[in-house]
């Protein structure tokens, strides 16, 4: 059955449970609500979600675990000689998915029964033009061991998602059963309901940290893989990165500082480009500029803090980067590439404007009148008094955005797969092409990827380190921020 | 201090006349002002750029050119049975089709009395997209009963032809070009004024599917629309409870100890992870370990519930602080529990400020690419996912990668393309963070 049947199985048991639940808490009371602990919809809420909450953690759980367990049993099933050479356990596993799947198809057209695939022999029929029929496109004939497996999997999985559908009803309807017993004029309901509310409010608000989790567990295991097969030293202090394409490492050279230095420098530019706009527009816009003025420019910035960074890339890649490159690079001779160094950091400076104007604009405010006003009763001129008073009273306030600002940077990616280019170089020449942290993870990771290839594992590492360094900037930053709007309250 | 030592006669000043130093502390004050002034103005001119750019290059995907022809259906070449078998008509391939494009498209030649020197029959046949037979194909299984009649079609003209009007293939580049030939142009011209060819607008920008590099004319966003729409579904359904349960939780009820500042500090730190990070979490454990296909709409959902959360806690616990705390003491003063009081009173003052920051959030998931591009959807789909549920399984593509995907084709009418998907994504945003405001124009509360 699918899951989505169940579900909905399941919320009209628990609407089932809705009624019942008050109805029979009105039973026992004899129709007077007075006589209730709760309210009557309480009793009511209390059935309803007895019955719905542990089917549902059932059916999560299950969903998680099967494939789970579905695999490592059918894995241990495929012999050894069933692998060629040039193949993996885990390519053999999912050959066995596709033909199963396949034998599912077969099975819903009609065109066969369930008890004919179990009789299936890879001398008698030809599998690969069977389920070609049906659209399960095979890259080569299929193996007895696999064709196998394939049944046994198709065995397993219709027996689990069995259990799972059993299971789960089991659940519901003991739910239901036991709320119902447990409601009468007495129950106390309301409070019932509410603790578990608050626990689902819990449950809730831990998947920020299973997410955290879920990162940083996901990048270490697939790290530690990566380190087995490749040094981490190589990996951090070489400066070539040249995956091979063919080999199976060997001949990779994966230094992580040429991708290193390409990202720093073009964050370096964008902060260049962003820092001095967005300070000044937004030292012009709390201390200068009229109410007018402030509310037309204020949000009129702040819509290019809106924008998605696909929209900056495309501005690189046919604006910028042409512009760039007919107008500086080709005339002072420094390169004949559109994507550069110059062209990603520009861009990305744009899309850091309003980020750093509207964090400082903040903390600038934040400044006590009385300091200005102090300042400018000395006789010190309004410019004098920003320079001098308000913006080193606002310093460490401004450091944190701008430490903001960089870690943005650094971990920004579409500006860069489309302006910076993609090759690894140390070199200090803005116009020429050079390649970020960003843009590799994405290289290495699209297409045919093979998990157990130190050219596609470098990917993990490359985010664990870009995690880390991000991580980093923004926790010195928030302290500072923190710290500093300590100061003033 | 009797003794009158001589002085250096007095500078005279007067707050009258101006003098250097003031002059120069004046100056400096106007120098830093108009610095100021500088600022704001290159951040509005960036942003004026920015947008004209984008409409410049992408205005022209919504016109297109399209070449309405009179196509003749032989019997003898589409069903030499006679019997009007789709499995027999099936065989024949769009390579039967195409010489009853060229036959056409000659017949519509004669028939205006064009006469072009050194047009050839293959630049004939290559003046409609190569789409074209495809169409005719698809329409003629659909409808059997059409074999052996005449009927009129409306095709899409080649993508070079198609920039012939949008001004980015000339008479000069197309001597180089061995897409198309200056001949082809003359014809198109000739076409035009015989009313053959037309320049409408392109409703198949938004109904079709992505299409191969070699027929930009035929890409169409209708996919990766659905896509997008799908994932956002699946965001609201998702990132809306549980960000307010997470809200909800820690602005009303956790008391302040470890746990809670083990999930604020999460919440603060995971919403400046870079997107990028989210892809890899999607590809390691949605794809790889959990086994959810790739370039399905609802792993694409899941990875961009996960990002939009802390945009929707942060959002949402603002909201709830801003409502007073007398209205919580009031419910629980006649008798209330916290429960009731929460639910009954405080979320429905603080809803819109929830519904505002949920749009906001949907608005950022929707233009986000970067961890898409990591768990497949930037792979080339052309068929439409299915009906929701299973649809969320199906291959689909999304806005912002359909962008990326075409700015990676070597084809310049793709570029355009791109651009046009821009303008669609943004009027989508604009949209969205439109609505955001009245919302909050309309219902916020000033206690």
């Amino acid at each position: 059955m699918p899951v989505i049947w169940i579900l909905l199985i399941v919320l009209a048991l628990a609407a089932v449970g809705y009624v019942l639940g008050r109805r029979r808490a009105y039973a026992s009371a004899e129709g007077e609500i007075r006589k209730l602990h709760s309210l009557p919809a309480y009793y009511g809420y209390n059935a309803a979600m007895l019955t719905a909450v542990p089917a549902f953690f059932v059916i999560a759980i299950w969903l998680i675990a099967q494939p789970i367990l579905i695999d490592a049993r059918i894995g241990a099933l495929i012999p050894d000689s069933a692998i060629s050479e040039s193949s993996t356990r885990g390519l053999v596993m999912s050959d066995v998915r596709r033909v199963a799947e396949g034998l599912d198809k077969l099975v819903a057209a009609g065109s066969l029964t369930d008890e004919e695939t179990h009789n299936l022999h890879i001398e008698t029929t030809d599998i690969r033009e069977l389920l070609g029929s049906v659209g399960t496109a095979l890259g080569s004939d299929v193996a007895p061991e696999v064709l196998s497996a394939a049944q046994d999997y198709r065995v397993l999985s219709g027996a689990a998602s069995l259990g799972m559908t059993i299971l789960a009803f089991v659940a519901a309807i003991g739910g239901l059963y036991y709320s119902l017993k447990q409601t009468n004029k007495d129950f106390r309901a309301r409070n019932t309901v509410e603790s578990m509310v608050l626990s689902l409010l819990v449950v809730a608000s831990t998947i920020a940290i299973l997410t955290t989790a879920g990162i940083v567990l996901s990048m270490l295991f697939e790290t530690r893989n990566f380190f087995s097969q490749y040094n981490w030293a190589d990996f951090y202090f070489g400066t070539t990165w040249s995956p091979s394409f063919s080999g199976r490492g060997g001949s990779s050279q994966l230094g992580l500082l040429p991708l290193l230095w390409g990202t720093l420098y073009i964050s370096v530019i964008a902060l260049l480009v962003a820092v001095p706009i967005g300070l000044y527009a937004a030292i012009y816009l709390s201390e200068y500029a009229g109410p007018k003025m402030r509310s037309a420019a204020k949000p009129l910035i702040e819509i290019l803090a809106g924008i998605p960074t696909i929209v900056y890339g495309l501005f690189a890649l046919i604006t910028v980067g042409p512009m760039l490159r007919d107008y500086f690079a080709q005339p002072l001779g420094l390169g004949e590439s559109a994507s550069s160094v110059m062209t990603a950091g520009i861009v990305m400076g744009v899309m850091l404007i309003p980020f750093v104007s509207s964090l400082s604009d903040d903390i600038i405010n934040a400044v006590p009148q009385s300091l200005r006003d102090g300042s400018l009763g000395l006789g010190a001129t309004k410019s004098e008094t920003i320079r001098q008073v308000v913006v080193p009273a606002a310093l460490p306030g401004i450091v944190g955005a701008v430490l903001l600002a960089a870690s943005r940077a650094i971990g920004e990616t579409m500006i860069v797969v489309m302006g910076a280019g993609a090759a690894a170089r140390l070199d200090l020449n803005p116009f020429e092409a050079m390649t970020t942290v960003t843009v590799k993870i994405v290289s290495q990771l699209t297409g045919d990827t093979d998990f157990s290839s130190p050219e596609t594992l470098v990917a993990f590492a490359l985010g664990l380190t870009l995690f880390v360094i991000t991580l980093g900037l923004n926790i010195v930053a928030l302290a500072i921020v923190r710290k500093y709007r300590e100061q003033y309250e | 201090m009797s003794d009158a030592t001589p002085q250096a006669p007095r500078k005279s000043s007067s707050l009258l006349s101006v003098d250097t130093q003031t002059q120069k502390r004046n100056s400096a004050e106007n120098r830093f002002k108009n610095y100021g002034l500088i600022a704001v103005m290159a951040g509005l001119l960036a942003l004026v750029i920015l947008l004209t750019s984008i409409l410049n290059n992408g205005l022209s995907s919504f016109q297109q050119s399209f070449v309405t022809i009179e196509v003749e259906l032989p019997e003898a070449k589409l069903d030499k049975s006679g019997t009007r078998d789709l499995t027999v008509m099936s065989k024949v391939t769009t390579f039967g089709y195409a010489p009853l494009l060229t036959a056409a498209m000659q017949a519509v030649i004669e028939e205006n009395g064009v006469e072009i020197e050194g047009l050839t029959k293959k630049e004939i046949g290559g003046f409609v997209s190569k789409d074209s037979a495809a169409q005719l194909r698809d329409f003629v299984l659909a409808n059997p009963e059409v074999v052996g009649t005449t009927q009129s079609f409306t095709f899409l003209a080649n993508g070079r032809i198609d920039g012939y009007y949008k001004g980015r293939v000339t008479a000069a580049s197309a001597e180089l070009d061995k897409n198309v030939s200056p001949a082809q142009l003359q014809l198109a011209d000739a076409l035009l004024d015989a009313g053959v060819l037309t320049n409408g607008f392109n409703t198949g920008f938004f109904t079709k599917g992505d299409a191969s590099g070699q027929r930009p004319e035929a890409a169409g966003l209708g996919v990766a629309i659905l896509g997008s729409l799908y994932m956002m579904i699946v965001v609201l359904c998702l990132a809306l409870p549980i960000g307010v349960a997470a809200s909800i939780y820690l602005e009303e009820f956790a008391a302040k100890n470890r746990f809670t500042d083990l999930i604020e500090v999460n919440i603060a730190n995971l919403a400046a992870v870079p997107s990028i990070v989210f892809g890899i979490l999607g590809l390691a454990i949605f794809i790889n370990f959990a086994g959810l296909p790739q370039s399905a709409p609802i792993v694409g959902g899941l990875v961009l519930t996960l990002m939009t959360l802390p945009t929707i806690i942060i959002a949402t616990r603002a909201s709830l602080k801003s409502v007073p705390p007398s209205i919580r003491q009031a419910a629980l003063g006649i008798g209330a529990s916290k429960m009731q009081s929460v639910f009954h009173h405080v979320l429905p003052l603080a809803a819109p400020g929830i519904l505002t920051g949920t749009i906001i959030g949907l608005a950022q998931a929707l233009g986000e690419t970067a961890p898409l591009l990591l768990i497949g959807m930037v792979a080339f789909v052309k068929e439409f996912p299915g009906a929701p549920p299973e649809g969320f399984f199906d291959p689909a593509s999304a806005l912002p990668v359909q962008v990326f995907n075409w700015t990676q084709r070597s084809d310049p009418a793709f570029v355009e393309r791109a651009s046009g998907a821009i303008i669609v994504l943004l009027v989508f945003l604009i949209l969205m963070n439109a609505i955001a405001v009245l919302l909050r124009r309309r219902f916020e509360r000033r206690w």
